[in-house]
């Protein structure tokens, strides 16, 4: 062990602390640039057609328009009333406009659960998440196959129809993203996550 | 075995004849199963590649004694059990089932919620054909070509890349075990069975390449605070992660207990976010976005909730154990020495201890841990007890590196202010204790109902 101890006279610690930030710069530099090599750039055209997730804000949303009353007409030329009930309720996929309470859906109902149904144009806080659903999900079996007008209208008629906004109202890349939706300050976030937080202090 | 031996030489339709694992079941045979057995491997030698790479994605079992119907105890295994790919022993009934409450396959065929049969289990891995299944609201196995797959990082990055999956495994890899688990794994009164109680997790020993490096690769930009993860499956499963979490542990899985991924678990990438609920797990990964926000997908938007404490116990598991043996409709035949054993979990690291009670929660003694006790992985308990033949209460709990220990209902109901009756419901993923109840003729019990 002496020659350990012999090492660590006075000025040695200086000369540690120097290294020690001279390779902690070095290896901030390196994070910063690729390393491996691996993988190709892909083009912007690439990135436009594969990019399908749209935000709260809206910014992604492509140009079109739609109403409520051009939604009821694509809802049935689309074949949405097969799956989800002609009036939107009642079929054997998820309810999409609040029933009369008689016609259940058999779908387990989230919290907040409004009139026993799981139903998107009240539970999500953001129109943009029933655009960006509607658009990469539906319909089933012929996904990626609607057009930006069809989106559009389709969430205006379920919208109009939930009682979220008026008959007249016309949804576009502006209109859209300022739906005011009813769950919009209801909800709570997850606190920030940090590696070695308990998952909620004081639980139990 | 000698001629056996000659009879698998001269056929040599494979680079890796077992011949010494033949030899097990190679007692009662005679030459008429032999020459059954050499005509089966020729005329099969032409298809059996194809029969073994063409193993559907639902995972049928394949019946090992398809290749020697009516020929009583000189039943073979075919071809792909023999050799190819081996099967369990037809002895070995231990299966999954669907959700009761929503079947699978549903109306439209599609998968929604499949349990794992944790009474069966031993160990700390899952078998991978017994894993359990979740997917993203119902979706259908996509077959997915690994050569046609990508994989695309792009938003808030320096420089948007694109891999294919042999360049994704040119990074280093990690091999590590960790469990998934469902927000729907809960236990009612209804329920019969672990299976039914808590079958909606599994734990497995994956490789895969830590998703930092690929980040970095990219180089993730000044304000960035979310990830939209994406799968390639027909409704595009998308689910939004904390950069920080993003940056910390996850992988990027294309190996599952020594070999890919099966189809149900992604195949041929899929995401693992350690501790984190199972839907954040995206299979079937081809799409990375970097953003500023939770983007509030379908999948985020159905697990928001008015209390932001419910939102903290929905986004992470645990800490959570389970005995699985004695448990629901399982037996004890009369008193005397048993194993109590199970499994223990946490979404925050790895298990400390496990406590035992066999007196309904009066009095709690150490379990053993039987594997190796890692972060955010399935750990194996047992408590060796002698049974005094009267009737009982059994019951485990854990507590994980934090010291978080594992709430009873009670607990947990005391927390939330709110009866402890049997309407009361844990918020959040539900990783309360669970009581088995054995009855004085052994048979064993839900101990909610």
């Amino acid at each position: 062990m002496g020659w350990r101890k012999a090492a660590w006279h006075k000025g040695a610690w200086r000369k540690l602390l120097v290294l020690v930030a001279v390779f902690s710069v070095a290896q901030l530099a390196r994070a910063q640039s690729p390393k491996y090599g691996l993988g190709r750039t892909p083009t912007a055209e690439e990135v436009h057609a594969w990019d399908i997730s749209i935000g709260p804000d809206g910014k992604e949303l492509p140009p079109g328009h739609g109403t409520p009353a051009e939604g009821e007409k694509v809802f049935r030329e689309k074949g949405c009333n097969v799956c989800h009930g002609g009036t939107g309720s009642g079929g054997p996929a998820p309810t999409l406009i609040k029933s009369d309470g008689k016609k259940k859906s058999v779908y387990p109902c989230l919290v907040p659960c409004v009139d026993d149904s799981n139903v998107m144009s009240l539970h999500a806080q953001y129109a943009t998440t029933m655009w960006d659903y509607i658009n990469r999900a539906m319909p089933l079996n012929k996904q990626g196959t609607l057009k930006p007008d069809e989106v559009y209208s389709i969430v205006a008629f379920l919208l109009y129809k939930n009682g979220v906004i008026a008959q007249d109202q016309v949804l576009d890349q502006q209109t859209l993203p300022k739906v005011k939706m009813p769950n919009r300050d209801k909800v709570a976030a997850a606190p920030e996550w940090k590696h070695g937080l308990p998952r909620l202090a004081g639980y139990p | 075995m000698y001629t056996q031996r000659v009879g698998y030489d001269k056929v040599e339709i494979s680079a890796n004849p077992p011949v010494k694992e033949r030899s097990v079941e190679s007692q009662s045979s005679g030459r008429r199963r032999f020459l059954k057995n050499s005509a089966a491997l020729i005329g099969a030698a032409a298809v059996g590649v194809r029969s073994a790479g063409a193993r559907t994605p639902a995972g049928g079992v394949e019946n090992p004694d398809t290749g020697s119907a009516g020929m009583g105890n000189m039943d073979m295994p075919d071809l792909e059990a023999l050799i190819a790919y081996g099967q369990r022993s037809p002895f070995v009934k231990s299966h999954r089932i669907s959700v009761m409450e929503r079947m699978s396959p549903d109306e439209f065929g599609m998968t929604f919620h499949v349990l794992s049969p944790l009474q069966d289990s031993v160990g700390m891995i899952t078998p991978s054909s017994l894993h359990y299944i979740s997917t993203h609201r119902g979706s259908y196995v996509p077959n997915i070509d690994p050569a046609e797959h990508r994989l695309l990082i792009h938003g808030m990055v320096d420089r948007p890349l694109i891999f294919t999956v042999d360049e994704i495994k040119r990074f280093p890899f990690v091999t590590r075990p960790h469990f998934l688990e469902c927000l729907g794994n809960r236990a009612k009164p209804s329920h019969k069975t672990v299976q039914q109680t808590h079958g909606l997790t599994s734990c497995s020993e994956w490789t895969g390449v830590p998703l930092s490096l690929l980040l970095n690769e990219a180089g993730v930009q000044e304000g960035a605070a979310f990830m939209v993860a994406e799968g390639a499956e027909t409704v595009k499963g998308a689910t939004s992660i904390p950069i920080g979490k993003a940056m910390d542990d996850c992988l990027i899985a294309y190996g599952q207990n020594g070999e890919a991924l099966r189809p149900q678990q992604g195949f041929p990438i899929r995401l693992l976010v350690p501790g984190f609920e199972g839907m954040h797990n995206v299979k079937y990964l081809r799409r990375l976005k970097i953003v500023d926000k939770d983007y509030m997908t379908y999948n985020d938007y159905g697990h928001i909730v008015p209390d932001a404490r419910v939102a903290a116990l929905t986004r992470i598991i645990g800490p959570k154990s389970i005995i699985t043996f004695p448990s629901g409709d399982q037996k004890l035949r009369g008193p005397g020495f048993y194993e109590i054993t199970g499994l223990a979990w946490s979404g925050s690291g790895a298990i400390q201890n496990v406590e035992i009670s066999t007196d309904g929660g009066q009095n709690w003694k150490l379990a053993e841990l039987r594997t190796p006790a890692r972060p955010m992985a399935h750990v194996r308990f047992a408590y060796p007890w002698t049974w005094d033949g009267k009737e009982c209460v059994i019951l485990s709990r854990c507590t994980d590196e934090l010291g978080t220990r594992q709430p009873t209902r009670a607990e947990s109901a005391k927390f939330f202010n709110k009866p402890d009756d049997a309407d009361f419901r844990p918020p959040g993923a539900d990783n309360t204790v669970m009581p088995w109840r054995i009855a004085a003729d052994g048979s064993v019990h839900n101990g909610l109902a």
